[in-house]
């Protein structure tokens, strides 16, 4: 089984991905993650104006299967949730990397992102 | 101690399932998604594996006394190729498990019965020590190991298992069974299953059970979408329902008093007459949640005071209502349909109501 793994991001081990656009780090679960959770049913998120830290859980992504926390990659302010999920939560497993998006957050750090793993590394860890 | 495994494991991994641990057994949860499979059962056909269920022989001129003094409901009703849901209950008339009964197509001195993943050896000791107790003339045989089984299930599935065999199986009533050549291999086939469908379980010798799976060109489905299927039913699922060790219950309290026949002389039946005369304190129910989450096993069920009077069994997000549905055990005064409770999920009070199973509409 492969899954997709794109190079234009970076990855915490507990399946989260980062990517920075515009000063602003958009988030979301990777197609390993998806796959290993099913068909996703609720995703639950914090609201607009919370600042997390790194490695805090910013919510739940729950599957007919399973439930599991969400852990941030970067610490910073929420700024947008995608309110997709709301309706369709199902665009998780159809497109976790575009329309499956969970959060954007403005940063504390930029470069807080290098801390992260890359599409390489990840690779590693999951293949 | 190792997991036990199905005779058709290597085919599921070459198929890309997803397995779990259940009852001792390595089984596949899931081929491409749950909610694929679940859609295919209701409106086409799905096959499950579902090997990791017993088979019990028993045979010999007792074998109906020790069938009927074992179980809730009345052997004695069963013609041979008839076959019964029932409770194996103890003394107190709490269930051990629940079964399917065969009276085997034949003479009819010949029974097989179906326990749960992972008690078929502890089945097979209550059957033979009570057996010696009651110096009874019966051979009482685990012959799990030996077979295979697989559920095909879906409206479609009449057609697909009557293109694979020449016996009329198109003609078996519901919990009816009976022996054919199947795929060219020696089954015994009953019109049965745990989703809700029309449908078959066909029990094959082991070593046959790949070119009967292999057979029927339809989907493959794991354990996820067994139990999406039988929860929108409201269908009991040992262990989980009611447990002796974590969560004993009577038949009364689990919803399936009729499958006790108090006329018949078995374990337990003094203890639920009693249970019968004055109902149950506590019922299982079916729920929907109002609110958006999915309630699971252990989660508490309040009053709409908050005050907690149960506990959900089981639940899902039902893939054919795409809302939130579940069972669990409330005291008998919430147990009117239309009634509102609340589930706790994740500290959250969610609202939710009483209501009859099955979820779906059934013709």
């Amino acid at each position: 089984m492969s899954f997709d793994i794109p190079d234009d991001r970076r990855y915490l081990e507990s399946h989260e991905w980062a990517r920075l656009e515009d000063g602003t780090v958009r988030i979301g679960i990777s197609d390993f993650a998806q796959d290993e959770l099913g068909d996703v049913v609720f995703v639950e998120y914090p609201e607009v104006g919370d600042h997390l830290d790194r490695e805090e859980v910013f919510g739940v992504v729950e599957s007919i299967k399973a439930v599991s926390d969400l852990y941030m990659p970067v610490a910073g302010t929420v700024e947008a949730t995608n309110d997709a999920l709301l309706d369709a939560p199902e665009l998780v497993n159809e497109d976790p990397y575009g329309e499956g998006w969970m959060l954007e957050v403005a940063p504390d750090d930029a470069d807080d992102l290098a801390d992260l793993l890359s599409a390489e590394e990840y690779r590693e860890q999951v293949l | 101690m190792a997991l036990r495994k199905p005779p058709l494991r290597a085919i599921h991994a070459e198929r890309g399932a997803k397995f779990t641990e259940f009852g001792g057994w390595d089984m596949p949860v899931e081929f491409d998604s749950i909610r694929t499979e679940h859609a295919a059962v209701r409106e086409a056909a799905g096959l499950f594996d579902v090997s990791h269920m017993g088979e019990i022989e028993v045979s010999g001129p007792d074998a109906a006394d020790l069938m009927q003094r074992l179980t809730t409901n009345d052997v004695t009703d069963l013609a041979p190729g008839e076959a019964q849901y029932s409770m194996i209950t103890d003394e107190d008339g709490v269930v051990l498990d629940d079964t399917v009964v065969y009276c085997l197509p034949g003479d009819g001195a010949d029974y097989l019965f179906v326990p749960n993943a992972g008690h078929d050896e502890a089945m097979h000791r209550r059957w033979t020590r009570h057996r010696d107790e009651w110096s009874m003339d019966a051979t009482v045989a685990n012959v799990t190991a030996d077979y295979a089984m697989i559920a095909l299930q879906g409206p479609r599935a009449a057609d697909l298992l009557a293109a694979e065999t020449e016996a009329p199986v198109a003609d078996l009533s519901f919990f009816e069974a009976t022996y054919a050549t199947v795929a060219g291999a020696d089954a015994l086939v009953s019109r049965t299953g745990y989703t809700g469908e029309d449908g078959f379980e066909l029990v094959v010798p082991s070593a046959d059970a790949e070119p009967v799976w292999r057979a029927f060109d339809c989907q493959p489905c794991g354990l996820g979408a067994r139990d999406t299927l039988r929860i929108e039913m409201g269908y009991l699922l040992s262990g989980e329902d009611f447990d002796p060790e974590t969560d004993p219950r009577t038949p009364y309290e689990a919803g399936v008093g009729f499958t006790v026949a108090l006329d018949t002389e078995f374990v337990g039946r003094a203890a639920l007459e009693q249970v019968a005369s004055a109902g149950p304190d506590e019922r299982l129910v079916g729920f929907r949640l109002l609110e958006r989450g999915v309630p699971r096993h252990g989660y508490d069920i309040t009053s709409t005071d908050g005050m907690v009077v149960g506990a959900v069994t089981s639940g899902t997000m039902s893939p054919t209502l795409d809302e939130p549905i579940g069972l669990g055990y409330v005291p008998t005064e919430y147990s009117d349909p239309g009634t509102a409770i609340r589930v706790v999920v994740r500290g959250q009070q969610k609202d939710a109501r009483v209501q009859t199973t099955p979820f779906i509409d059934r013709p």
